[in-house]
C-alpha cells in the first residue's frame, strides 16, 4: 500500500500541531514550517496529478482494514485536480499572508495548516461520515481564521457564519443517519450500491436525505436560499484568508459532484434526478443574484464576494446539465474562477494600503498612490476576471455556452450567464475609471510591496497559462468528467469483491 | 420505547428550531445545543433500538450495532468543541458590540 495518499492530510495536521507547540520559538520558524509544508503539498498535488492521469483509483485503506468496514482514502482525478488546486492558491495566500497579516493575531499559521488538512481531507476521503468530520475540520479552522485579527465587523460576520455553519452540521448529520438507518454503511461506494438496490417503498426517504445533503453542501457552496451570509463573512476576513476561503465555496461544489454523481446515481430511477431539478432553477437565480450584486456592492471586498457567489451559480448551472461537456467546462470554469477570486481579495487589499480613506469602499473618492502601475495590474486583472481573452476565463466560458448550446434548456444559462457578465465588466469598469481614471496624483503615495504587487501579477500569469495550455488542460479535464460518470469504476477500485454481484444493477 | 424515543426527539428538535430563531445569541447558543442533542439521540437511533444487547457480536442472541455508538461519539465531542466556541464568540461579539443580539445591532437602540 503506499502511504504517500495519507500526507496531504497528516502533513499539514503534523505541521499545524508543530507550529501550535514552538509557538514560542521566533516567528520566522513559524513561517518556515508553514512554507515547507504548504511547498511539500504543491509537489503532493503535482504527484497526485500525475498518478490520477493515468485513469486508476489510487486507494489508501486506514489501518488496512478491507473497504467497507474501514476508512478508506480515495485519489481519482477530480480529486487530484482539487487537491493541486488547493495547494498552489494555499502557497499564495501564505506567501501574501507572509507580508504582515499573519502577526496580527495569534496562531494564523498553524490554523492556515489545519485548515488545509481539512480540505485535504474532504477532497481524499471515501466516506461520507468521514466527510463530515474534514467538514467540521477546515469549519473550525475557518472559524478562527475568519476572526483573525480582531475587530467589530468580524465579530459580527464570524457569529453569523459560526451558527449558521452549526445548524448546517446538525442537518448533515441527520442525513447521515437516515442514509445509515436505511443501508446500513456509510462507505460512498457500498451506499451507491444499497441505495441502487434499495426496496421501492425506501425511496421517498432516500431522496429526502439526498436533499437534506443538498441543503448541507448548498449552505457551504452558497446557493441561492442560503448564501446570505457570505459577502458579509468574506468581506470582512483579512485579505489573505479571504483568498484561502476562495476554495471553500468549491468544497461544497465538490462535494454535491461526489455525492450526487456517485451515491445516488445507481440504479433504475436514480435518486439524483430530484436534486439535479432543483439544482437547475437555483442555480441560475443565484447567477443573477451574483451579477445584481456585483452591481450593487460598496466595496471591492463585497464586489469579489458577490464574484464568489456569480461564480458559483455558473458551475452549478453547468453542472446540473450532467453531460460530459458540460462537467469538463464547469471544472476548467471552477480552476479559473477560483484563483481568480483569490486575485481580486488580495488586490483590493493591495489597492486598499494605498489610499488615504475609506480602503476599498466605493464612497470615498480621494486619490490613489502608484495608479500608473496598480491601475495596469487592476484592468488585465478585471478582464481576466471578465471572462474576455486572452485568459482562462474566456477558454472557460467559451467552453460553457458550446457545451450548453447542445442542450435545449441551455438558452437560459446563454441569456443570464452573458447578463452577468456584461454586469460584471460594467461593474468593474465603474470601479477602474473612478479610481484610475482621474487628474491629480497623490502627494506622498505610501510605499508599494513590491513582493505582495508580484505575487499577484503572477497569479494573474498563472491565469494566462491555464488559457495557453488550455488544450492539455481540457483533455485531462474531459477525463475527469467521463470518470464522474462512470461512476462503476469508483465503485469497482473500492469494492472489487462487490463488482460480481452488483453486475445486473444498470447505471 | 421508540413512540417515548420518537417524542423526545421531536421535543427537542422542535425547543432547538424555535429558540435557533430567536434573536439573542444566549437563546440562539442553547437553540443549537437542543438541536445537537436531538441529532446525536437521532443517530443513535439508526441503528436500532434494542435493549440489554452488548455491542460486540457472539455475547448474547441479539447484539447491538456498535458504527452508531461510535459515530455518535465523534458527533458528541465535535458537537461539544464547536459549543464551546460558539459560546466564546458570542461573549466576544457581545462585548465588542455592546449588545447581544444575532445582528449585532439593536433594533430598539438604533431607532432612538
Amino acid at each position: 500500500m503506499n502511504h504517500a495518499l495519507i500526507l496531504p492530510i497528516l502533513l499539514p495536521l503534523l505541521t499545524g500541531a508543530g507550529q501550535l507547540l514552538c509557538y514560542r520559538a521566533p516567528f520566522a520558524v513559524q513561517r518556515l514550517l508553514g512554507f515547507a509544508s504548504t511547498g511539500w503539498l504543491v509537489l503532493l498535488g503535482i504527484w497526485a496529478l500525475a498518478t490520477a492521469g493515468s485513469g486508476d483509483y489510487l486507494l489508501y485503506q486506514a489501518g488496512n482494514w478491507p473497504a467497507p468496514f474501514g476508512i478508506v482514502l480515495v485519489l481519482d482525478r477530480l480529486a487530484a485536480i482539487m487537491l493541486a488546486l488547493t495547494a498552489v492558491l494555499g502557497l499564495c495566500c501564505l506567501v501574501y499572508a507572509s507580508g504582515g497579516t499573519d502577526q496580527r493575531g495569534a496562531h494564523f499559521h498553524a490554523l492556515f495548516q489545519f485548515q488545509l488538512a481539512g480540505l485535504n481531507g474532504a477532497f481524499l476521503t471515501g466516506d461520507l461520515f468521514n466527510l463530515f468530520v474534514f467538514f467540521e475540520i477546515l469549519l473550525i479552522a475557518s472559524y478562527a481564521l475568519l476572526l483573525h485579527g480582531g475587530g467589530r465587523a468580524r465579530s459580527r460576520a464570524g457569529l453569523h457564519y459560526v451558527i449558521i455553519n452549526l445548524a448546517g452540521s446538525a442537518l448533515f448529520l441527520i442525513a447521515l443517519g437516515t442514509l445509515y438507518g436505511l443501508t446500513g454503511t456509510l462507505n460512498m461506494a457500498d451506499l451507491a450500491l444499497r441505495v441502487a438496490e434499495a426496496p421501492a417503498e425506501d425511496g421517498p426517504l432516500l431522496a429526502a436525505a439526498s436533499l437534506i445533503l443538498l441543503v448541507v453542501f448548498g449552505i457551504k457552496a452558497a446557493i441561492l436560499p442560503l448564501l446570505f451570509w457570505l459577502p458579509r463573512a468574506y468581506s470582512a476576513a483579512s485579505a489573505p484568508v479571504a483568498a484561502l476561503f476562495a476554495i471553500m465555496t468549491k468544497v461544497g461544489i465538490y462535494a454535491i459532484l461526489r455525492v450526487f454523481l456517485l451515491v445516488f446515481a445507481l440504479g433504475e430511477a436514480p435518486i439524483n434526478a430530484t436534486a439535479w431539478a432543483w439544482l437547475w432553477p437555483l442555480a441560475l437565480l443565484t447567477l443573477a443574484l451574483g451579477g445584481v450584486g456585483v452591481l450593487g456592492s460598496d466595496s471591492l471586498r463585497t464586489l469579489t464576494a458577490y464574484l464568489v457567489i456569480l461564480s458559483v451559480g455558473t458551475l452549478l448551472a453547468t453542472i446540473s446539465l450532467v453531460t460530459p461537456a458540460a462537467l469538463g467546462a464547469a471544472l476548467f470554469y471552477l480552476i479559473h474562477s477560483t484563483g481568480m477570486a483569490a486575485v481580486f481579495f488580495l488586490l483590493a487589499d493591495l489597492l486598499g494600503q494605498q489610499r488615504a480613506e475609506g480602503y476599498d469602499r466605493f464612497s470615498a473618492t480621494g486619490p490613489i498612490g502608484h495608479r500608473r502601475v496598480l491601475g495596469t495590474l487592476f484592468f488585465i486583472a478585471g478582464i481576466a476576471m471578465a471572462g474576455l481573452p486572452p485568459f482562462g476565463g474566456f477558454v472557460s466560458k467559451a467552453w460553457i455556452l458550446q457545451a450548453s448550446a447542445s442542450e435545449p434548456r441551455g438558452l437560459w444559462l446563454w441569456g443570464v450567464l452573458l447578463a452577468s457578465a456584461l454586469l460584471v465588466i460594467i461593474a468593474i469598469s465603474r470601479t477602474g475609471s473612478s479610481w484610475f481614471w482621474r487628474p491629480g496624483e497623490m502627494a506622498s503615495p505610501y510605499p508599494l510591496r513590491r513582493g505582495l504587487l508580484t505575487l499577484v501579477c503572477g497569479m494573474v500569469g498563472l491565469n494566462a497559462l491555464l488559457a495557453a495550455f488550455g488544450h492539455p488542460v481540457m483533455g485531462y479535464l474531459e477525463l475527469t468528467a467521463e470518470q464522474l460518470l462512470t461512476p462503476r469504476g469508483y465503485i469497482t477500485a473500492v469494492l472489487p469483491e462487490a463488482l460480481a454481484s452488483a453486475t445486473e444493477i444498470t447505471p | 420505547m421508540e413512540l417515548l424515543y420518537a417524542i423526545t426527539l421531536g421535543v427537542l428538535t422542535t425547543c432547538g428550531v424555535y429558540l435557533l430563531l430567536r434573536a439573542r445569541t444566549f437563546t440562539v447558543i442553547l437553540g443549537l445545543t437542543l438541536l445537537s442533542h436531538a441529532v446525536n439521540l437521532y443517530l443513535f437511533a439508526s441503528g436500532r433500538l434494542v435493549a440489554g444487547a452488548p455491542a460486540i457480536i457472539g455475547l448474547a442472541e441479539r447484539s447491538a450495532d456498535p458504527l452508531p455508538q461510535a459515530l455518535v461519539l465523534t458527533a458528541i465531542v465535535i458537537g461539544f468543541a464547536m459549543t464551546a466556541f460558539v459560546v466564546v464568540l458570542a461573549l466576544k461579539a457581545a462585548v465588542e458590540l455592546r449588545n447581544d443580539h444575532v445582528d449585532g445591532e439593536n433594533p430598539d437602540e438604533d431607532r432612538a
